[in-house]
């Protein structure tokens, strides 16, 4: 009878948090247009996720019937150079007007952007000339100046993993998979990791807000699976401009997504799911190095902890060729997570091209074995 | 007609009452609550004497019966008139409309609400209370252990919680967080004196009658640890302790820190009232809700329009000491406002 009191006390703890959870990340809704959207490409993205971007704009146009312009024209925010201050404010903000003009050439009034230090710049950027109407007018001037355009600012603005959080039930309407453990039969547990650059800043433009964001944990949820909430699920992952670009400062970087691993460690995740460039990248390939030098790995195989972007995870969802997402190009490699899924893969296709000629396979480490 | 309406039946306003009515003015007081005792009657003990509170309350009580001072409870204040000749017409959640000659608002404080701290992850993670919570566990539980049921060997408090925050849209110092989380520190430290607790604070602003002793008490007799850094973060371990993150700055370090239970130490706000029965009355309210005296110096229990006086927290965060005297000195203004109406 004790037993039963306190199962009830824990379980009536863990309703509470998840509805004074749920309360908070209410209080932090926004509107996003997922229809009729000018993409932002991301600078990096393509390089780190070949797919990631592709499949975006193939689940949205193709699978869901969204109307979404992927405009040669668009070029790199310039995010990079200016928290490298080696470019200035008023440059990055006559980028960004430049591509508030090809949206307004092309018809569009809503922005789809990839990268998280993009949207977070946009974000300022929208902000300052807010609250600082002159800047906006000194812009449109420079603008004019160089390139002859003008622009209308955009009705909204939205982080990609927000348009794919707002058609998640959708999504989980086409489901081919779940976040299921085939094995078990208990949902997979996920660590979910948001760029710093998403909400850190505008806590209001962000899902859920800067503390407890819901753009991922509400895939995550939605299409069957567990969100791990472990100490360090706010830390940096270490990403920061300064600490990849000077060599000498990596060390760094790799501490915090370390101290990260170990935080999430005992929780044993299935995968981690991310909505940033950096994240993804330093995340999934600073096992490999953590691995390289202590020999240490943090799943139980001594295989790491899949990384994706959620666009792969979405992809995975809706029944999509692991090797057509390019999973095989992370570090990380991620059979283990397909099998849990229930995911079907050909291992022979893992290495080919889309005509099926064969690749150079990569070598396989010393402590973080590939499959 | 009656001479002074009270808003708010608090310490403040039960003072109020009880003094004008040693001065032989009588009062009516309207409280929102089922009860009369404002904040008090939640509180365990008082600083620095760790007097009873509810002693303190019942006190009063006792006091308003035996003048047969009339009280209205559940009884909220919605709006306030002021009449041509000069006096007010009160209308409130009853029916009835209540007139006097002169109004004092005793509206009190509000508690800060700490889920506006998101990061300290209050009403998220269940071992992570406020001070008030603090206060009512004192009150009446005999075993002191964490909501989740966790043994405490680790404590922590944290200062400031929405007073001095930008964030949040609270510049000002609430006063008494400090001293309240000196008091409680060594109450958990006298219950249970295998807990190890640590006190991170901005400053420690031990300005009162007896405060200043009370910390160093804390430090040399109790063993209570005060960091000097603000906690960024609250995260929950896997084990359902608690994970903070701060800044000792005093050894410029950062700190990583598991505790078994996280006390928040909130500050005071106006209450809500406050804008309505200000816009009702035209009186002046600061940025903070506040209600602003003609000065604060000489008459800090008179407002800007002509008979409405103001007792108590309702200008400011304020002591329990300090709100006593506050109301006695409102009360002898209104006093002195209404001798030459009554020598007419």
């Amino acid at each position: 009878m004790y037993i039963l009191i306190i199962a009830i006390h824990i379980l009536m703890i863990l309703i509470m948090k998840t509805i004074t959870k749920k309360q908070s990340w209410n209080s932090y809704q926004k509107e996003i247009a997922n229809d009729n959207l000018y993409y932002a490409r991301s600078c990096i993205r393509q390089n780190f996720f070949p797919a990631s971007e592709h499949m975006f704009l193939h689940i949205l146009q193709k699978e869901l019937g969204k109307n979404v312009f992927d405009d040669p024209n668009h070029t790199t925010c310039t995010g990079i150079g200016y928290h490298a201050d080696v470019v200035l404010f008023d440059t990055i903000q006559t980028v960004i007007a430049r591509h508030f003009a090809l949206m307004t050439e092309a018809g569009l009034e809503h922005m789809a952007i990839s990268c998280v230090t993009s949207f977070g710049l946009y974000t300022e950027v929208l902000h300052t000339w807010e609250h600082y109407p002159e800047q906006l007018e000194k812009i449109r001037d420079f603008l004019y100046k160089a390139t002859k355009k003008e622009f209308n600012l955009p009705k909204s603005i939205a982080h990609t993993s927000d348009v794919i959080y707002s058609l998640r039930d959708e999504i989980a309407q086409k489901a081919q998979h779940t976040l299921i453990n085939k094995h078990t039969g208990k949902p997979l547990r996920a660590v979910e990791h948001i760029g710093c650059h998403y909400a850190k800043m505008f806590p209001s433009k962000g899902v859920g807000g800067a503390e407890f964001p819901q753009v991922l944990a509400g895939m995550i949820e939605s299409w069957g699976g567990e969100v791990v909430d472990y100490p360090e699920r706010r830390h940096c992952c270490g990403f920061g401009f300064r600490n990849y670009l000077v060599q000498a400062n990596r060390g760094y970087s790799m501490s915090n997504s370390k101290k990260k691993f170990e935080s999430m460690e005992v929780y044993k995740p299935d995968f981690i799911l991310t909505n940033c460039p950096g994240c993804s990248m330093f995340m999934d390939k600073w096992q490999y190095t953590i691995a390289e030098i202590d020999g240490k790995t943090y799943d139980s195989y001594g295989k790491g902890i899949p990384v994706l972007t959620y666009e792969e995870l979405t992809g995975l969802v809706l029944g999509y060729n692991p090797w057509d997402l390019g999973l095989q190009m992370h570090q990380v490699q991620s059979e283990s997570l397909l099998d849990k899924m229930g995911i079907s893969y050909d291992p022979h296709l893992k290495y080919t091209d889309k005509h099926g000629n064969q690749l150079p396979k990569p070598v396989s480490p010393l402590h973080l074995t590939q499959t | 007609m009656i001479d002074v309406i009270i808003i708010g039946g608090g310490i403040a306003g039960l003072e109020t009452a009880c003094t004008l009515h040693t001065q032989g003015i009588e009062s009516l007081i309207l409280e929102k609550e089922k009860e009369i005792g404002g904040k008090l009657t939640q509180w365990d003990s008082l600083f620095p004497s760790n007097r009873n509170a509810k002693e303190l309350v019942e006190t009063y009580k006792d006091e308003i019966q035996k003048h047969t001072i009339t009280v209205y409870v559940n009884t909220k204040v919605i709006a306030i008139k002021k009449q041509n000749d000069g006096t007010f017409e009160i209308f409130t959640s009853r029916e009835i409309v209540f007139k006097a000659k002169t109004i004092v608002i005793a509206s009190g404080y509000s508690i800060f609400n700490a889920e506006r701290k998101e990061e300290y992850g209050y009403a998220i993670y269940p071992n992570v209370i406020t001070s008030a919570d603090l206060e009512h566990m004192f009150a009446t539980k005999k075993e002191l252990k964490a909501p989740s049921g966790r043994t405490l060997e680790r404590v922590a408090f944290i200062h400031c919680v929405g007073s001095r925050d930008e964030k949040v849209g609270n510049h000002y110092c609430s006063r008494l967080c400090c001293v309240t989380g000196v008091k409680q520190a060594i109450k958990i430290r006298q219950m249970l004196p295998e807990t190890h607790v640590f006190n991170f604070y901005m400053d420690l602003r031990m300005y009162g009658l007896g405060f200043e002793e009370m910390y160093r008490e804390a430090q040399e007799k109790h063993g209570v640890q005060f960091i000097r850094g603000r906690v960024s973060e609250i995260a929950q371990t896997n084990e359902g302790r608690l994970q903070l993150k701060a800044e000792d700055t005093l050894a410029a370090r950062p700190v990583r820190m598991q505790v078994d239970m996280v006390v928040l130490l909130v500050g005071m706000e106006a209450p809500e009232c406050n804008s309505i029965l200000g816009k009702s009355c035209n009186i002046q309210y600061n940025a903070a809700q506040f209600i602003v005296p003609q000065d604060i110096h000489y008459s800090s229990g008179i407002t800007s329009a002509e008979g409405v006086f103001v007792s108590g927290t309702s200008i400011a965060p304020l002591s329990v000491f300090d709100t006593i005297n506050h109301a006695r000195s409102t009360a002898l203004a209104v006093s002195n406002f209404l001798m030459p109406i009554q020598n007419e």
